[in-house]
C-alpha cells in the first residue's frame, strides 16, 4: 500500500464519515439535553427518502434538503411530543419512530414513484455535487502536502464541510454561549434549570429539534450526495453507529468527528479489502463491520475509560406540584 | 392516575383504543396515498384469517411472536428493556441447526427437545453478556443489546459465508438441509381434516409456544423468582430491602428472557426452512416489543397480541399481491404506532380515559350523598 493508496482510503473515510457525524452530534445535542434519542437511524431515513423524492420532483437538490430537513423535523417533534409533553418512555418512542420511518418511507415511494420503494436515479441539478477547493489543481503537484488537499480534503460535496464545521459549532454552542450552558444543565439537573426560571421543556424542545435538523442533513447527504437516489433501508444502520461512536466519544463534539471518522475508516477498509492480513492473522470483513459496536461495549463495559452519560438522561422531568 | 381506573379497562380497554387510533392513523396514511383503507382492510382480514391458508401462515408468524413477546415481557418485568430480540433470536437459530447437523437423532421427537434446549441456551447466551454489563458494569441494557444484535447479525453472515457453508449450494450462504427424520410434523400432518394444504408452515411448535405462555404465567406469578422478579421491577430499592439482589435478577430475567426469545427458532428454522440461513429472524424480535408493550407483559395478552400481529403480517403479505401500489410495509407503520400509542404516548391516552371514568364515578356518589 503506498501513499497514494492511503489517501485514496482516508478520502473514502471522511465521505462515509460525514452521515455518522452529523447524526452522531445530532444525538449530542439530544442527550446532552436529557433526551435518549434511538430514533437517529429513523429520522436519517426518512430524511433521506424525502430530499432523494422531492429532488427528484423538483430537480432541485436544495429543495430536495429542506424536504428531508422537514420529514426529519416531523419525526423529532413526535418523539419530542411523546417524551417530554407526555413523559413517555424516550427509548419506546424511538423504537416506534424507527419503524415509522422503515413503513412509511417505503409505502408512501411506492405510491409516489411505483419502483418498488426506490427513487428515481438523481441527476445534475438534482444532486450534490463534488466541489473543488481553491487552488486544489495548482499544489498537487506539492510533495506530501499537495495530495493532501488536492486529493483528501477537496473534491466533496457542499455538505461534508457543512458537517466538518457543525463540530467546532458545537462546541461552542455548548460551551461558550448561554444557551449551550443551560442545555447541558437540563441534562444534568433539570430542577436547578426549572428554579433558575428557565423552562425545561423549551430548552429540551429546542435540543430535540436541532438533532431534527442535523438528522435530517445526515439522511439528505446519504441519498443526494453519496448515492444518487434513494432505496430501501438505506440507511443502513448508520443511526446506531451514530449511536455508538456518540458513546465513543463520551459526549463530546471533538471526539464525536474521531469517533466517526474511525468508524469510517473501518467501513471504507471493509469495503476496500475482502479480508484484511494484520500480523499474519487474515481479519474476515465481518469483523471489521461488527468492530463498531464491539469497541462500543468495550467502552460502555467501563474496562478502557468510562463513559458516563448526562445524570437527567431517559427520564422524563416532573415539575414539582 | 391509575387508581381511578378499572382493571379491565387497564387490560383491555386502553390496548383496544390503542389498536383503534393506530388503524385509524394508518388509513389516514393510505387514503393519503390516493388508496382505499376500506378495501385495505377487508384484504389485510381476509389474507389472514379468510382461509385454512391464510390461518397457516397467521399461526406461524403468531408462533414466532409468542416467544419473542413473552420474552420482552418478562425483561420488561424486571423493569428491563431487552430490544436484543433480532440478535438472541439468531443464535437460538445457530443453536437448532449445531443440534441437528451434528447430532444423530432418530425422530423428531426426540430432536425438538435437544433443539430447544440448544436454542434456548444459544439466545439467553447471547443476552448474557449485555445482562452481566448492566448488572456489574451498570452499562445501559438497550444499548448494549442493539449493539449484541449487529455484533449478532456480522457472527452470523461470517459463520454461515465461511464456516457452515454447504459446497455446492449455489453460493447461497445456508446450512445443509437437516435430516427427514427430524423434520417437525406440520398441520396437515397432524389435521390433514382441517384443510391445510401439505405445505403450511405451522407445526407442532405452536403447542410449545403455549406451554412457554403458561410456563411465563406460572413463573412470574406462581414462583418466589416471579414474585423477586415483579418487586425488583416495581421499585429497585424496595427489593434491596427486601433482601433480592439486583445482579441476581438483573441476570436471571434476561438469560430466561433470552432463552425464549431463542425458542423461536424452533419454529422458523426447525419447523419450517428446515436449514439455517441468513436472518431466520425477519424482525420478529422487533415485533416482539410491540407484543409485549400490547399484551400489558401478560402471556394471555402477548398471546392475543402475537395473534393480531400474526395476522397483521400474513395480512400484509397479501396486501403486494392484491392491490396495486400497496405494499406490506404499511404493517410496519402499524407496528410502529402501536408501540407509539402503547408504550410512548400512553399518558396521552389514558388521562382522557381516566377522567371518563372518574366522572362517572362521581356522578352515582354525588347522587347518594344528596
Amino acid at each position: 500500500m503506498d501513499f497514494l493508496d492511503i489517501i485514496q482510503i482516508l478520502d473514502s473515510s471522511l465521505r462515509l464519515a460525514t452521515p455518522l457525524l452529523l447524526a452522531c452530534l445530532a444525538g449530542l445535542f439530544s442527550e446532552r439535553a436529557g433526551i435518549f434519542d434511538i430514533g437517529l437511524e429513523g429520522k436519517m431515513l426518512a430524511s433521506a427518502f424525502l430530499s432523494a423524492a422531492m429532488a427528484a420532483y423538483t430537480g432541485n437538490v436544495w429543495l430536495g434538503l429542506l424536504a428531508g430537513v422537514l420529514a426529519s423535523l416531523m419525526l423529532a417533534a413526535i418523539h419530542g411530543v411523546a417524551s417530554i409533553t407526555f413523559r413517555g418512555n424516550q427509548l419506546i418512542s424511538g423504537v416506534a419512530i424507527n419503524f415509522l420511518a422503515s413503513g412509511l418511507t417505503v409505502v408512501i415511494g411506492e405510491a409516489w414513484f411505483g419502483l418498488g420503494g426506490r427513487t428515481p436515479q438523481l441527476e445534475g441539478a438534482a444532486r450534490f455535487h463534488e466541489i473543488t477547493l481553491p487552488f486544489a489543481d495548482a499544489i498537487r503537484g506539492v510533495p506530501f502536502l499537495g495530495p493532501i488537499y488536492a486529493d483528501l480534503l477537496s473534491g466533496h460535496s457542499i455538505l461534508v464541510y457543512v458537517a466538518l464545521a457543525c463540530v467546532p459549532a458545537t462546541w461552542w454552542i455548548l460551551s461558550r454561549t448561554r444557551f449551550g450552558l443551560r442545555l447541558r444543565a437540563v441534562g444534568e439537573n433539570p430542577a436547578a434549570v426549572d428554579t433558575a426560571g428557565i423552562s425545561v421543556v423549551g430548552l429540551r424542545f429546542a435540543a430535540v429539534m436541532i438533532c431534527g435538523v442535523l438528522c435530517g442533513i445526515a439522511g439528505a447527504y446519504l441519498a443526494t450526495a453519496l448515492s444518487a437516489g434513494f432505496v430501501k433501508e438505506m440507511s443502513a444502520g448508520r443511526g446506531f453507529i451514530a449511536l455508538a461512536a456518540l458513546i465513543f466519544a463520551k459526549w463530546r463534539p471533538w471526539q464525536a468527528l474521531g469517533a466517526t471518522f474511525l468508524f469510517g475508516l473501518l467501513e471504507a477498509l471493509g469495503n476496500r479489502f475482502q479480508s484484511l492480513e494484520l500480523m499474519g492473522i487474515a481479519i474476515p470483513t465481518q469483523f471489521m463491520q461488527a468492530l463498531p459496536y464491539i469497541l462500543t461495549v468495550v467502552i460502555l463495559a467501563g474496562f478502557v475509560g468510562k463513559a458516563i452519560p448526562p445524570r437527567a438522561g431517559g427520564e422524563p422531568y416532573v415539575k414539582e406540584r | 392516575m391509575t387508581e381511578s381506573l378499572p382493571k379491565w379497562a387497564d387490560i383491555l380497554l386502553i390496548p383496544l383504543v390503542n389498536l383503534v387510533l393506530a388503524l385509524i392513523v394508518s388509513g389516514i396514511v393510505v387514503a393519503l396515498i390516493g388508496k382505499d383503507p376500506f378495501e385495505a382492510l377487508y384484504i389485510l382480514v381476509n389474507g389472514s384469517v379468510g382461509s385454512a391458508y391464510g390461518w397457516g401462515y397467521t399461526l406461524f408468524y403468531t408462533t414466532n411472536f409468542i416467544f419473542t413477546g413473552l420474552g420482552v415481557a418478562v425483561a420488561f418485568h424486571a423493569r428491563l428493556f431487552n430490544i436484543g430480540g433480532e440478535g438472541q433470536a439468531a443464535l437460538g437459530g445457530l443453536g437448532v441447526a449445531l443440534v441437528l447437523l451434528y447430532l444423530p437423532l432418530p425422530h423428531w421427537s426426540l430432536a425438538i427437545i435437544a433443539a430447544s434446549l440448544g436454542a434456548a441456551l444459544f439466545g439467553a447466551a447471547w443476552a448474557a453478556i449485555p445482562a452481566y454489563l448492566q448488572a456489574q458494569r451498570g452499562s445501559h441494557i438497550v444499548i448494549t443489546t442493539i449493539m449484541f444484535n449487529f455484533i449478532a447479525s456480522a457472527l452470523m453472515v461470517y459463520l454461515l459465508s465461511r464456516v457452515l457453508l454447504v459446497p455446492g449450494a449455489g453460493g447461497s450462504p445456508e446450512t445443509a438441509r437437516f435430516v427427514e427424520a427430524v423434520r417437525l410434523p406440520n398441520a396437515y400432518d397432524i389435521a390433514p381434516w382441517l384443510g391445510f394444504s401439505r405445505s403450511t408452515p405451522l407445526n407442532v411448535s405452536f403447542f410449545l409456544a403455549l406451554a412457554a405462555c403458561v410456563f411465563v404465567w406460572a413463573l412470574i406469578w406462581r414462583t418466589r423468582l416471579g414474585y423477586e422478579i415483579r418487586s425488583f421491577g416495581k421499585s429497585e430499592p424496595a427489593g434491596l430491602y427486601g433482601g433480592i439482589s439486583s445482579t441476581r435478577i438483573t441476570m436471571v430475567a434476561m438469560l430466561i428472557s433470552g432463552g425464549l426469545i431463542g425458542l423461536m427458532a424452533i419454529n422458523s428454522v426447525m419447523g419450517e426452512a428446515e436449514r439455517l440461513v441468513i436472518d431466520p429472524v425477519q424482525g420478529a424480535g422487533f415485533v416482539g416489543i410491540a407484543v409485549a408493550l400490547m399484551g400489558r407483559s401478560h402471556p394471555l395478552g402477548v398471546f392475543l397480541a402475537a395473534l393480531l400481529f400474526g395476522a397483521l403480517y400474513q395480512g400484509g403479505g397479501e396486501l403486494t399481491f392484491e392491490m396495486n401500489g400497496m405494499t406490506r410495509e404499511i404493517i410496519l407503520v402499524i407496528q410502529a404506532l402501536v408501540i407509539l400509542f402503547t408504550g410512548a404516548l400512553d399518558n396521552m391516552v389514558r388521562a382522557p380515559i381516566a377522567r371518563v371514568f372518574l366522572t362517572l364515578r362521581r356522578k352515582p356518589a354525588q347522587k347518594a350523598g344528596s
